[in-house]
């Protein structure tokens, strides 16, 4: 496959940015999109320019550290799949790529597609934990009998990996699909509930501080969520906020 | 230069750790506030540290190169965690989990570590249940278990196919809880590049900024490693792309022994290799081999029609199919434990018997346990089960009910359907055994410093069990560090903070500086993944699944040479004070190719075949691995310059509670 980049390029922080053309030859559909990213590195360095630089590290979908907004798209056109799983087959032979970094104001680009995501680390140190001590003085587990069906529930919230797909996707740059997740698995056990006032409160505050924006129901998050974080979470969130704004 | 004593406290085996925890010293809760630890590394085994040692009251410092604490590798466990809870009862007990994972790592690991090691995993499933880790339960409400490779009990606690990130995600939720109150200082996007040695005790770390570049310098009463394996020295392994072996090898280099550097756990099923582009290998989880059968077809002629694509796998009738595990090893069969399973897997591509272009795969099969499942779910619901298509598609749900994710996965990157055709499968380098030498207490040979997790070397031996990674991680982190690392720190109670700007800081930053200039102003030709490649290359032919005293020799001659190479022909673009990846990678490949060469030093001087060390003069006329009495011993090595000046120290390993015998699975 021929394939003709649009690569946005961006010095560092304080750099205006744009987009840069890089032609690439010889792809096959059997690489991954970023191992199409790594030959394209290797013809920049040996010709002794500025490599691209982007986040990654599992390569294999769980890490969420791995991002970019595919032509239009977060983490690409496939579905349930974040951009390390996605591969060339997905593209034909003469198509034009345009990637650029996931943008909001919250993810401040650090160098080329590569952003700073440390807000999504400030809204789970607002509240993101049940305070238990790590001693291991705690009760024997079996003895919080949790139903299958909730335990199953807060396991499908808790599978969200932060990448920041939701905040990109969506049109507001809202963070509720990412903080929904995280409050409805302590929502959903009986280990969450001692917290469940100050924790939705918290998250919610800081979320807001952080410079997200608001959530106006379009659903785009859900759309595009490599792990199918579903948005049942924002409502389930909205309620859990609601009631404690009523007690608090 | 230290010696090497185990420290292993007296007494039978079982009160060893309860005796040892009373009489050890401890910090009262007022001096650990006048007390900073480093912690480099966020997973299971940094980040539980770094949580339970905040909450004590110790000043924590913790560092990792990601961009968040919760993306360290310990993310991508799939299968899950064993604890001996004897849930299921079905006759599990601490002494059995003790039994299995001596038995597992053939012999070659620390009896009174591993017993230790089983007391506390119970009391990690209590802990994580309390954090809100959502493990699966059964309709009753209680938690359910699987089975793993190597064992004949049901101890496996999971979250679907994401256990790693489950567990991983409650030690960060335990840090960030610390985070907030200000006990954890967290420093995102750094990495270590040495550790400071001041009056013959670890004082601090060297970071580098990965956004600005910054040199920076970091003070502590005792630095703890938790950095994870070096699998990555093989280029491709399923390791994270960041993972690596700089923070082990520089405390090597300052000092601390490096222990069986050449034990190295192969796993069976990976996704094999497509070409020359691929960057990593993805695993497909153990708890596969509970249900998928294992073979290649018998006949060459087959093989031949298969690789030419004149011929469909399934096409192949069962008296033509070869099931290989079940013929070798009938008591176990496709449950052998890893490295058995990995050997087997290359006994048949090197006969002629791989199925894919490059001859290096096996199918693992679900046809079978499609059949089975569906014909359990006609029969349940009262349908007919004679009707095939019928049983198919009810086999199939069972199927996708159980493996979904690892299906779903599969199918992304080699774009067949695994529920029609069988997965093709070739063993792949996966978890490193062995690591930084440590005590019972933890401590390496350099006082105050600290190294747990996949780091070190002490509890998996020669093999590790399926599930017994992320046990070892917690139990490391969250329950026998923060005890042991008390009895060093109570000596330090009047020491104040350390000062960052005496002359030993003043040397480690001057030197972390002249390498990373060196890289910069090097005028080189080629990348540094051409030389990372190349390596890579020279340990999976000659220091991989098995290992020959000729090419062994050759690997240490050919490493020294690419490393001379890489020095001088290495090009790294851009600058020092900025977001550079290829400089991250050149320093980490640069330790990469010297432990590479130690490496094949170990494996050349253990001869004999133990667990993922694999000896081809040492095997058995069945081709079975054969361990010596002579080399029952931990190999530890003192860094004296070049690798291959390194200094062997043995540390004799005895077995009182168990009986050493020849490991067999048939």
């Amino acid at each position: 496959m021929n394939l003709t980049l649009k690569i946005w390029r961006q010095k560092n922080a304080n750099d205006k940015g744009q987009i840069v053309t890089y032609p690439i030859t010889g792809i096959e559909g059997d690489m991954s999109f970023l191992e199409m990213l790594d030959i394209l590195n290797d013809q920049l360095i040996t010709n002794g320019d500025d490599p691209v630089a982007f986040d990654h590290d599992c390569r294999e979908g769980i890490c969420g550290m791995c991002s970019l907004y595919i032509n239009g798209e977060a983490h690409g056109p496939d579905r349930l799949v974040t951009t390390c799983q996605l591969h060339m087959r997905k593209f034909k032979d003469g198509d034009t790529i345009f990637i650029e970094p996931f943008r909001a104001k919250a993810f401040p680009v650090i160098k080329d597609l590569v952003v700073d995501r440390s807000s999504f680390d400030r809204i789970q140190h607002s509240g993101g934990f049940i305070s238990v001590n790590t001693s291991g003085n705690t009760q024997d587990a079996n003895s919080i009998p949790i139903s299958k069906n909730a335990a199953d529930e807060a396991m499908d919230a808790a599978t969200c990996i932060g990448c920041g797909a939701c905040v990109a996707s969506c049109k507001n740059s809202s963070a509720m699909l990412f903080v929904s997740a995280k409050v409805s698995q302590y929502a959903l056990l009986p280990q969450g509930q001692v917290e469940a006032t100050d924790r939705v409160l918290n998250m919610v505050k800081q979320m807001d501080e952080e410079g997200f924006g608001n959530c106006t129901n379009t659903g785009a998050c859900e759309v595009e969520c490599p792990k199918g974080i579903s948005l049942e979470n924002i409502a389930r969130m909205n309620r859990e906020y609601l009631s404690a704004s009523l007690k608090g | 230069m230290a010696t090497l004593d185990s420290k292993i406290p007296d007494g039978p085996l079982k009160d060893k750790w309860t005796n040892h925890k009373n009489t050890i010293d401890l910090v009262n809760p007022a001096n650990k506030r006048n007390i900073d630890v480093i912690v480099v590394g966020t997973g299971l085994a940094g980040g539980s540290a770094a949580a339970t040692l905040a909450e004590l009251g110790y000043n924590v410092k913790a560092f990792c190169f990601q961009d968040s604490p919760r993306r360290a590798h310990s993310i991508a466990a799939q299968g899950g965690i064993n604890a001996a809870k004897n849930y299921q009862g079905d006759g599990d007990s601490t002494y059995r989990l003790f039994y299995d994972t001596v038995k597992g790592g053939d012999y070659r690991s620390r009896e009174a570590n591993v017993y230790r090691l089983a007391e506390v995993s119970a009391n990690i499933i209590d802990q994580c249940v309390a954090q809100g880790v959502p493990f699966a339960r059964d309709y009753g409400g209680l938690l359910d278990n699987r089975s793993f490779g190597g064992v004949l009990v049901s101890r496996t606690f999971y979250a679907k196919g994401q256990t790693g990130q489950q567990l991983l995600l409650g030690a960060y939720s335990a840090m960030n809880r610390q985070i907030g109150r200000g006990k954890i200082k967290m420093y995102n996007r750094h990495e270590m590049l040495d550790v400071v040695i001041v009056d013959g005790k670890a004082r601090g770390i060297i970071t580098r900024n990965l956004v600005n570049g910054e040199i920076e310098r970091h003070s502590a009463h005792a630095v703890v490693l938790g950095t994870g394996g070096y699998g990555n020295v093989f280029f491709l392994s399923t390791n994270a792309m960041g993972s690596n072996v700089t923070a082990g090898w520089k405390a090597h280099k300052k000092g601390a022994f490096f222990a069986n550097p050449c034990y190295t756990q192969i796993h069976p099923t990976c996704i094999p290799v497509s070409g020359d582009h691929q960057s990593k290998l993805t695993l497909m989880s153990e708890s596969l081999r509970n249900d998928g059968r294992i073979w290649v077809p018998k006949h060459k002629k087959d093989v031949e029609a298969i690789r030419n694509k004149t011929l469909k796998p399934t096409q192949l009738s069962e008296e033509d199919r070869d099931y290989y595990l079940e013929r070798r090893y009938p008591a176990f069969g496709n449950l052998v434990p890893r490295d058995v399973a990995s050997r087997a897997a290359k006994e048949r591509c090197d006969a002629g018997f791989g199925v894919n272009a490059t001859g290096e795969a096996v199918y693992l099969d679900f046809a079978s346990a499609i059949q089975r499942y569906g014909k359990e779910q006609a029969h349940i619901k009262g349908l007919n089960e004679n009707d095939d298509a019928l049983v198919k598609s009810l086999g199939k749900e069972v199927v996708k009910a159980k493996y979904g994710n690892l299906f779903q996965m599969y199918e992304k990157i080699v774009d067949e359907n695994p529920y029609e055709t069988p997965m093709m499968i070739y063993p792949a380098v996966h978890y490193t055994m062995g690591g930084v030498w440590v005590d019972y207490n933890l401590q390496t040979t350099v006082p105050g410093l600290f190294c747990i997790g996949e780091a070190n070397f002490s509890d998996h031996g020669a093999n590790r069990l399926g599930a017994s990674a992320l046990m070892q991680g917690l139990a490391d982190g969250y329950f026998v560090l923060p005890y042991t690392i008390g009895d060093y720190l109570s000596d330090d109670i009047r020491t104040g903070t350390i000062s960052t700007d005496s002359p030993e800081f003043e040397e480690a930053e001057k030197s972390v500086k002249e390498t990373i200039n060196h890289f910069i102003n090097n005028d080189g030709s080629k990348p540094v993944d051409y030389f990372h490649k190349k390596l890579g290359k020279i340990m999976w032919n000659k220091c991989g699944m098995s290992r020959n005293e000729k090419e062994l020799k050759e690997a240490i001659s050919e490493i020294a040479e690419l490393r001379a190479e890489f020095y001088k022909d290495v090009k790294v673009p851009g600058s020092a004070n900025e977001f550079n990846e290829e400089l991250a990678k050149a320093g980490r490949v640069a330790d990469f190719l010297e432990l590479g060469e130690l490496f094949a030093k170990d494996a050349l001087q253990r001869e004999e075949s133990a667990g993922g060390h694999f000896r081809e003069e040492h095997q058995t006329e069945e081709g079975e691995a054969k361990r010596r009495k002579e080399f029952q011993y931990a190999s530890a090595w003192e860094y004296k310059g070049e690798p291959k000046d390194a200094v062997l120290h043995k540390e004799e390993l005895t077995y009182d509670n168990i009986q050493v015998k020849e490991r067999s699975y048939k």
